[in-house]
C-alpha cells in the first residue's frame, strides 16, 4: 500500500506566471470527473524523467469544487534534483501524466472562528484552494503574503483585486515584512493560524505564536521539503535482499522504488511519517532532512525517512 | 426491484427474520476456530458477487424495517443524531458519497440527477423524491447527515481529523452495541476507546489510529467486529439498558437457539473529500443461533470460539453469564471435525442442515 489511488491525466494548459513559477492544468483522460478535495490537499505528480520516475508533491490550487480540472503551480528550483526543472523544461501541453488522488496534510480546522494565513513565496498555493473553499461557506479569513518582489509574487494581483480587504502583501524588495507580533496580538478568540512557506519562515512564525501563548492545536503549517541532491551512496535492503545504489539526483525512496520494491509513502516531503523505515545496520553519517522523526530518534540511528533523507558512509542496511 | 423487503420489527414481538438469501450472505466473523482481538483491516473494494462486501453501502431485505426502527428511536430520543457545527461540510460529503454510491450500485432503486448544485434524489423503496440545492441546508428537511442516514442502514460516526487524532464530532447512532453518541460526542480516539480491556496494552490502538489517519480518498477500508445480543434488537444503547439488559435473563435452554443472536458489525472507513473528515459506517447484521447452526462449519467453529474466548473478552462483550448455556447448546453442533480456513460455508462438500 504505497501512495494512493492514481488518476491518468493530460496536461491541458501551461501558464507562465513569472520568471520562476508556472501553472499546470490537467484534464482526466477517461473523461470522468476529478474527485473533489479539501483546501490544502496535495497531489503527487509522477514524472518519467529518463530512466527515473520522479514523484513530487504539489498543492492543488484549483477550486476544490471544480471537478473538471486540477491545477498546480511549480516553482523552478535550479539547484534541486530536477523535478521542478523537468516540469518547466520537458512538460508540454497534451502530455500524458499520472497524478495521485488528493491527500490533505494541511486541512482547515473548521471549528475556527477565523483563519489567519501566512504565506511565503510559492507557499501561497494551498491557500489558493482554501480561500476558494472558505469563500463558498462564507468563512472568515485573512491572508498575509510575503514575496521577494511584486514581479515574483504569483497570484498576488488576482488576490488583491478580488479581496482588497483580506489580502495583505509584503515585498522584500520594498523592505516590508509581516509584523507578526502585532498581527497575532489583535486576533479574536478562536482564530487559527496557518503557515506555508520556506522553513525559516515557518520556524519564525510558529515560534512567535508559541511565545505569545497560542496553543499548538490552533497552529497549522505545511512545509514540503524537496529532497536535496547529495553524494551517491549504497543501501542494502534486507527484506528484499537487494543492494541498491542511490544516485546523486534521486532520493533514497526513488532508488528503492526503481528496484521494484514497494515502499509506503504519502507526502514524499518528510512530513507525514508514512515512509518511516527501520535501520538494521549503519556505519557512517545519516543526513536526516525530515521533520517527522524526533531528535532523539535521529540520534538513535535506528530510523530513517527515505523520501528526503540520505546517508554518507560505508554500510547502510534497511528493513525493507 | 430485485430485493424483497421484509416487514418486520426489532422490538416488541421481534418479527425480524433472515431469509435463506440473507443467511447465505451473513458475514460470519471467525476465519479460524479461535478469536483474538485485532485490527484486521483490509481495503473496502468490493467482494464476491452477492456478498455484503460487494457494494459500498449494502442494501438488504431489512432496509425498510431498519429505517422504520431508526425513525422510532429518533422520535423518542433526538440526541441519537448530533452534529457539531464544524461538521456540516462533512455531512454534505457523506450525503454525496452515499447518493453517488447507491445510485451507481443500485440503479434500479436509487437515482441521482445533478445539474450544478441543483440535485434531485429518488429513493424508490422509501418513496422519496426530493429536489434540493447542494450545500444549502435550508433546502432539505433535515441536516445533510441526518437526511441521508435516515435512508441508509447502519450507524454513522463522522470523525474530524486534527492534531494527529480523530474526534467524534458527528453521528447517527441508533443501532449501536452498547455505546452512546451523546456520551462520546466531541471525544478523541483514545477517549472513546478507553473501556476496552487488554488491547490498549498491545499498542493496537496506536496502530489503528495511525492506520485511520492515513485512510485516503478513493481507498476506503473495512473490518468486522462482533458481539452477542439477546433478541434481534438493534437499539442496544446504554440509554435503554434498563429495557434490553434484562432481556439477557430471559434466555433458557429451550429458547436460546431462537433468542440468542450473533451480532456482526461491518465497519467501513471512508475519507470525505471536501472536509477531510473520516466517516465510519457501522453496519449491523444479526443471525440467530438456530439459523447459524444450519451451516455445519459455523456450528463447529462458533462452539470452539465461544468456549475458548478469554474471560475478560466474554465479559466485555456482555455474555459471560450466559456462556455456559450457550456452550450447552453449541456443543451439540460440534462433532470435533476439522474446519476449513476462512469464513465461507463449505456448501459444495457439506449441505445445510434443516
Ligand atoms: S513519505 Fe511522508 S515522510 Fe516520507
Amino acid at each position: 500500500m504505497s501512495g494512493s489511488e492514481k488518476i491518468n491525466v493530460k496536461v491541458s494548459k501551461i501558464v507562465l506566471l513569472n520568471d520562476l513559477v508556472t501553472r499546470f492544468e490537467f484534464k482526466r483522460i477517461d473523461g470522468e470527473l476529478f474527485p473533489t478535495f479539501s483546501g490544502g490537499a496535495h497531489t503527487i505528480v509522477e514524472m518519467k524523467d529518463g530512466g527515473i520516475t520522479r514523484r513530487n508533491p504539489y498543492s492543488l490550487m484549483s477550486d476544490p469544487m471544480d471537478q473538471h480540472s486540477y491545477a498546480i503551480s511549480v516553482r523552478r528550483d535550479d539547484e534541486g534534483r530536477g523535478g521542478s526543472l523537468f516540469m518547466h523544461n520537458n512538460v508540454k501541453v497534451s502530455d500524458d501524466m499520472v497524478l495521485s488522488y488528493p491527500v490533505n496534510l494541511f486541512s482547515l480546522d473548521l471549528r475556527a472562528k477565523k483563519h489567519l494565513m501566512i504565506a511565503g513565496g510559492i507557499g501561497i498555493t494551498p491557500f489558493m484552494a482554501q480561500i476558494k473553499q472558505l469563500d463558498r461557506s462564507h468563512g472568515n479569513w485573512e491572508l498575509h503574503y510575503s514575496a521577494r518582489s511584486p514581479s515574483l509574487s504569483a497570484y498576488a494581483d488576482d488576490l488583491v483585486s478580488m479581496h482588497p480587504n483580506d489580502v495583505h502583501m509584503y515585498y522584500d524588495s520594498e523592505n516590508k515584512s509581516i509584523d507578526l507580533e502585532n498581527l497575532l496580538d489583535g486576533q479574536p478568540l478562536g482564530t487559527h493560524l496557518y503557515i506555508c512557506g520556506p522553513k525559516g519562515m515557518i520556524d519564525w512564525a510558529v515560534g512567535q505564536a508559541v511565545n505569545l501563548g497560542w496553543p499548538n492545536e490552533v497552529i497549522h503549517y505545511e512545509e514540503f521539503l524537496a529532497p536535496k541532491p547529495g553524494k551517491p551512496f549504497q543501501v542494502m535492503l534486507s527484506a528484499s535482499n537487494k543492494l541498491v545504489s542511490v544516485g546523486e539526483t534521486e532520493s533514497l525512496l526513488e532508488a528503492i522504488e526503481r528496484e521494484g520494491v514497494d515502499a509506503p509513502y504519502l507526502c514524499r516531503g518528510g512530513a507525514c511519517g508514512q515512509c518511516e523505515t527501520v535501520v538494521i545496520e549503519a556505519e557512517g553519517e545519516f543526513i536526516h532532512m525530515d521533520h517527522w522523526l524526533e531528535d532523539k530518534e535521529k540520534l538513535s540511528r535506528k530510523k530513517i525517512m527515505p523520501c528526503v533523507s540520505r546517508f554518507d558512509g560505508k554500510t547502510l542496511v534497511l528493513d525493507r | 426491484m430485485t430485493i424483497q423487503f421484509n416487514d418486520e420489527t426489532f422490538r416488541g414481538a421481534y418479527t425480524f427474520k433472515n431469509s435463506e438469501w440473507a443467511l447465505k450472505r451473513f458475514p460470519f466473523p471467525f476465519h479460524e476456530d479461535s478469536y483474538m482481538y485485532s485490527v484486521n483491516m483490509e481495503q473496502h473494494k468490493g467482494g464476491p458477487a452477492g456478498s455484503i462486501y460487494e457494494k459500498r453501502f449494502d442494501v438488504d431485505e431489512h432496509y425498510l424495517s431498519e429505517m422504520r426502527d431508526r425513525a422510532e428511536v429518533l422520535k423518542e430520543d433526538p440526541l441519537r443524531c448530533q452534529s457539531l457545527p464544524n461538521m456540516t461540510l462533512a455531512g454534505w460529503d457523506l450525503l454525496e458519497l452515499i447518493m453517488v454510491s447507491k445510485s451507481e450500485d443500485y440503479p434500479d432503486m436509487f437515482e441521482l440527477q445533478r445539474k450544478g448544485d441543483k440535485w434531485r434524489w429518488i429513493n424508490k423503496p422509501m418513496g422519496i423524491d426530493d429536489s434540493f440545492t447542494f450545500l444549502d441546508e435550508a433546502t432539505l428537511p433535515f441536516g445533510p447527515m441526518e437526511y441521508i442516514t435516515r435512508q441508509t442502514q447502519g450507524d454513522f460516526v463522522v470523525l474530524d481529523q486534527r492534531d494527529e487524532n480523530l474526534w467524534m464530532d458527528a453521528g447517527m447512532v441508533t443501532t449501536q452495541a452498547d455505546w452512546s453518541l451523546d456520551f462520546d460526542i466531541g471525544m478523541n480516539f483514545f477517549e472513546w476507546h478507553a473501556p476496552v480491556p487488554k488491547a490498549h496494552e498491545m499498542g493496537i490502538f496506536v496502530r489503528a489510529l495511525k492506520f485511520l489517519l492515513n485512510v485516503q480518498q478513493g481507498a476506503p477500508a473495512r473490518r468486522l467486529n462482533w458481539t452477542m445480543t439477546v433478541n434481534p434488537l438493534l437499539d442496544t444503547s446504554p440509554e435503554n439498558y434498563h429495557k434490553w439488559g434484562t432481556q439477557k435473563r430471559t434466555i433458557t435452554a429451550n429458547n436460546i437457539g431462537e433468542k440468542q443472536h450473533l451480532r456482526v458489525e461491518l465497519q467501513t472507513f471512508f475519507r470525505l473529500p471536501r472536509s477531510n473528515a473520516l466517516v465510519f459506517p457501522i453496519r449491523c447484521y444479526l443471525a440467530s443461533f438456530d439459523d447459524l447452526m444450519t451451516v455445519p462449519k459455523w456450528g463447529r467453529r462458533l462452539h470452539r470460539v465461544i468456549r475458548d474466548l478469554p474471560e475478560e473478552l466474554a465479559t466485555y462483550k456482555g455474555f459471560i453469564d450466559n456462556r455456559p448455556m450457550m456452550l450447552d447448546y453449541l456443543s451439540k453442533f460440534d462433532d470435533g471435525k476439522p474446519t476449513s480456513n476462512g469464513i465461507w460455508p463449505d456448501r459444495e462438500t457439506e449441505p445445510l442442515r434443516d
